[in-house]
């Protein structure tokens, strides 16, 4: 069978192409710092003293790690609503990217803070500062100086599961890319444009989250380290 | 509403699941098998071979899984071959755990000391018979604990190919859910399922990654 490729017919939908573009981009930058926070917050939680909590915190990743993110979402889309939660699908899809993120970073900032030595603590102590201050000022530079290159692999691998808010149609760019092929009949091509598109996210994503944490860990630990 | 007690719903997730798990370990297998492949293909050393297989992973992690899985889908009949969900999903899931294996079990093999090599170069054995009798023993037992942790990945990545109409698990939770019109029970029944396969995977994960950590 003699098939011949036709990406101009994909032109025409290029304003809702960039649209997809605009909604993808915001997600991810929404979704990085609220989860990413949600991780700190999390393994603060994790390393901290009250053991109900922790335990609390320790469920809930496992639970978020070990189901797929297509059925969590589902879930708070389509079941929450039942028991009288409304949320619009945009704001299902939030969360389910925020909670997905959270639970991954809170379990890969915990491993950061353990690795810290524990001298680190009792240093500060020493110095008079509070718990907070010492986690804040202290351990959290160095951990995050240890664990920034995976947790910038789990901050594009969230990314790319933007593409599953698709299917509870909120309209980012796998949601576009379904439209125009439904309109043209070129799937293949619609498909493959997009896929391009998510590569270069992954790339830049990669390289701007690696030049910040660069900015705001690196320096500042190794200042302090000195 | 309908006549579908809870039992009838857990019973028909079951079922599915069966598919899930049978999806899952086609991806596992096929993907250690290309990754093998990929591993042995570096390991010649070809600048263009190794060029190649950093753009491979590159795109199979750079990409969502849901646009390979539709690429599979659509791209192949393109080619003249007449594809079904099983065949894509499973050429997905297989391409997909295969870069992802690659990257590991590489990093895997880098993580030997080099002091290893030179001893086995010092007691007279070639490239081959290194890396066979020296180098691969250590690696694997490094390589364990990260391999059947990516496992999971693997189980929660055939979820996606519910969307193009493979009935494992996640496409049953849809269709009862139609049916039954209780989406929180039956997404719930779902999820748990999905945590019975998956957490023994990551509780025998971290328990070898610690007999490691305290044995080395």
């Amino acid at each position: 069978m003699d098939y011949q490729l036709d990406f101009v017919g994909l032109f025409p939908y290029y304003k809702d192409l960039v649209s997809g573009i605009i909604l993808t981009i915001q997600i991810t930058i929404l979704t990085t710092i609220l989860g990413v926070s949600f991780g700190i917050i999390g393994a603060a939680t994790r390393v901290g003293k009250n053991k109900f909590l922790q335990n609390l915190v320790g469920g809930f990743v496992e639970v978020v790690r070990n189901t797929p993110f297509i059925v969590q979402l589902f879930f708070i889309f389509f079941g929450l609503p039942t028991i009288g939660f409304k949320l619009t699908a945009l704001e299902a899809g939030m969360i389910a990217m925020v909670i997905n993120l959270g639970a991954y970073s809170t379990e890969i900032i915990r491993a950061g803070i353990e690795a810290t030595d524990k001298g680190q603590w009792e240093a500060g102590k020493t110095l008079g500062l509070k718990w907070y201050q010492i986690f804040i000022h202290i351990i959290l530079p160095q951990a995050f100086n240890k664990i920034s290159p995976a947790l910038i692999s789990q901050c594009v691998i969230v990314m790319l599961g933007s593409s599953v808010l698709s299917q509870i149609s909120v309209e980012e760019l796998t949601f576009t890319a379904n439209f125009i092929q439904s309109r043209t009949f070129l799937s293949f091509e619609s498909y493959f444009l997009i896929t391009g598109i998510y590569l270069i996210f992954a790339i830049v994503l990669r390289f701007v989250l690696t030049v910040v944490s660069e900015k705001l860990f690196k320096t500042k630990a190794m200042k302090e380290g000195n | 509403m309908s006549d579908f007690t809870t039992l009838d719903i857990f019973q028909n997730l079951l079922l599915a699941a069966r598919w899930t798990i049978l999806l899952s370990l086609i991806a596992f297998v096929g993907g250690g098998i290309v990754a093998g492949i990929l591993i042995l293909l570096r390991m010649t050393k070809n600048s263009i071979l190794s060029a190649f297989i950093r753009i491979y992973v590159e795109i199979f992690q750079g990409t969502p899984l849901l646009m390979q899985l539709f690429l599979a889908f659509f791209g192949l009949p393109l080619l003249g071959i007449e594809v079904g969900p099983w065949t894509a999903a499973s050429l997905a899931l297989t391409l997909f755990t295969s870069a992802y294996l690659c990257e590991i079990w590489s990093g895997c093999l880098n993580s030997v000391p080099k002091g290893q090599w030179e001893a086995a170069k010092t007691l007279g054995l070639n490239y081959y018979q290194s890396m066979v009798h020296v180098i691969i023993p250590q690696s694997i037992r490094v390589a364990t604990a990260p391999t059947i942790g990516f496992s999971v990945q693997v189980v929660k990545g055939t979820a996606l190919a519910s969307i193009i109409g493979f009935v494992e698990l996640t496409k049953a939770g849809t269709m009862l859910n139609n049916v039954t019109f209780e989406p929180f029970k039956v997404f719930a029944m779902v999820a748990i399922l999905y945590f019975v396969i998956c957490y023994p995977l990551t509780r025998y994960s971290k328990y070898l990654e610690r007999k490691l950590n305290v044995s080395s």
